[in-house]
């Protein structure tokens, strides 16, 4: 699966693609943010425009949305940052010659849902003290003699298959997209290369397959982006209101 | 094709296993950008966002405050306008109220003034009445005088002869009195 390296050229270890579009992405992201939010215009410009819509499409559609409350522009900052970072690694996916959403290794995704999952949980013991855990896998008004059946089932669903539903959730439709874009891109030179002439032919149908399916996949990596943020949002806000869940 | 030999190449590794040296640099391109973020790009987007806010609340607040001047000003000329009306009228009232009283004032000094006239000529009247009386009297008196001396004087032998004297007298007398009036 792994693309090789560029440095050393070809390894299996090293400096590879991924790691410079990672880079890549810091730069663009904070390049565009910066320049956008700079001049601070009360008559916002093109670009400042663009950059205020971005930012307003996080802030508000989804940190005041989900958290609200007064202190949701403490998680500006995270839920911006992941959505973008995220946003952008995967449209690299749709990009013709780059070709290679970041999160289609596993590594990045583990980390962008490790960060989340430290966050939220620092959030809820801050908030909660130490009785968040038991906020957090006691349902109120659950009978006593069920408690035994739902409190396990509370723990694993919340500590154990949360971080990795959403890491994998993440990696898992980059990765498929990516194999599929892959594997049409493939097949058609597969198939352009055969002798037979109706084989030949056969290749139109899957580059139509392949373009539908390249939509598809540029629909998934921003819609992605969104649920990876969403649902950070939803975990910072249960954190933050355990008690009255 | 080269695609298809580096996929068939790597067919053994497990997808679910990370490149902790990827890892880092997602991590590290994470927080550099989380640094960016925090430090610089939201607080000068809240900072925007404020100012905005705040540049239309006050100008909410500057229309409201016209608002309020401009209606003060309206209440203030109407009351004005109300009490130049109610002015205008009460001049108009005492202006009328004069005028009847200098009318009543005329009609009074006229109708005194023509009573003075009136009672001035009554008086005149009676006085040279009274002087005429006066003189008449007196008149009268001498007029008898010499009428009964001219017809003692002259025989009284007939009636022409009377007539004739008294006719001579009145003559006389008339001639007098045209004398007396030159």
């Amino acid at each position: 699966m792994h693309l090789p390296a560029i440095l050393p050229w070809g390894a299996a270890d090293g400096f590879s693609k991924q790691m410079l579009l990672v880079i890549l992405s810091v730069i663009i992201i904070a390049t565009f943010f910066l320049l956008a939010a700079r001049k601070g215009q009360l008559v916002p410009g093109k670009l400042q425009f663009a950059g205020e819509a971005a930012y307003g499409f996080v802030r508000n559609g989804i940190a005041k949305d989900i958290i609200g409350g007064k202190d949701f522009m403490k998680y500006v900052p995270l839920l911006f940052s992941l959505f973008f970072f995220i946003l952008l690694n995967n449209i690299y996916g749709a990009i013709p010659l780059i070709q290679l959403p970041t999160f289609s290794h596993v590594g990045g995704a583990y980390v962008m849902a490790g960060i989340v999952y430290v966050t939220w949980i620092a959030i809820g013991i801050k908030k909660n003290g130490l009785r968040y855990f038991k906020l957090a896998t006691v349902p109120s008004g659950v009978p006593v003699y069920i408690l035994p059946i739902v409190i396990p089932i509370e723990i694993i669903s919340n500590f154990l298959v949360r971080p990795v539903t959403h890491s994998l959730r993440l990696f898992a439709t980059m990765l498929a997209g990516h194999l599929i874009v892959m594997i049409a891109g493939s097949g058609i030179e597969f198939l352009i290369m055969q002798e037979n002439f109706l084989l030949k032919g056969t290749s139109l149908l899957v580059l139509g397959g392949a373009i539908a399916m390249y939509m598809l996949e540029a629909l998934i990596m921003v819609l992605q982006a969104y649920v990876f943020t969403l649902l950070t949002a939803i975990y910072i806000e249960g954190a933050l209101h355990a008690d009255s869940h | 094709m080269n695609q298809l030999i580096i996929s068939a190449a790597t067919e053994g590794a497990n997808p679910l296993v990370p490149n902790p040296w990827e890892m880092l640099v997602v991590f590290a391109g994470f927080a550099v950008l989380m640094f960016i973020v925090v430090k610089y790009v939201v607080p000068m987007f809240e900072k925007t966002f404020a100012e905005r806010a705040e540049a239309i609340e006050g100008g909410i607040a500057k229309a409201e405050k016209a608002q309020a001047e401009a209606s003060a000003a309206l209440e203030e000329y109407k009351q004005q306008l109300t009490d130049a009306r109610a002015e205008a009228n009460r001049i108009r009232e005492e202006a009328r109220a004069e005028g009847a009283q200098i009318l009543a004032d005329l009609k009074e000094k006229a109708a005194a003034e023509s009573a003075r006239i009136t009672a001035q000529a009554h008086a005149a009247i009676q006085s040279e009445r009274q002087a005429a009386v006066v003189s008449l009297r007196t008149e009268v008196g001498t007029l008898a005088t010499t009428l009964a001396g001219r017809i003692v004087g002259e025989s009284l032998e007939d009636y022409a002869r009377s007539a004739r004297v008294v006719d001579r007298f009145l003559a006389d007398l008339e001639n007098q009195n045209a004398g007396a009036a030159k």
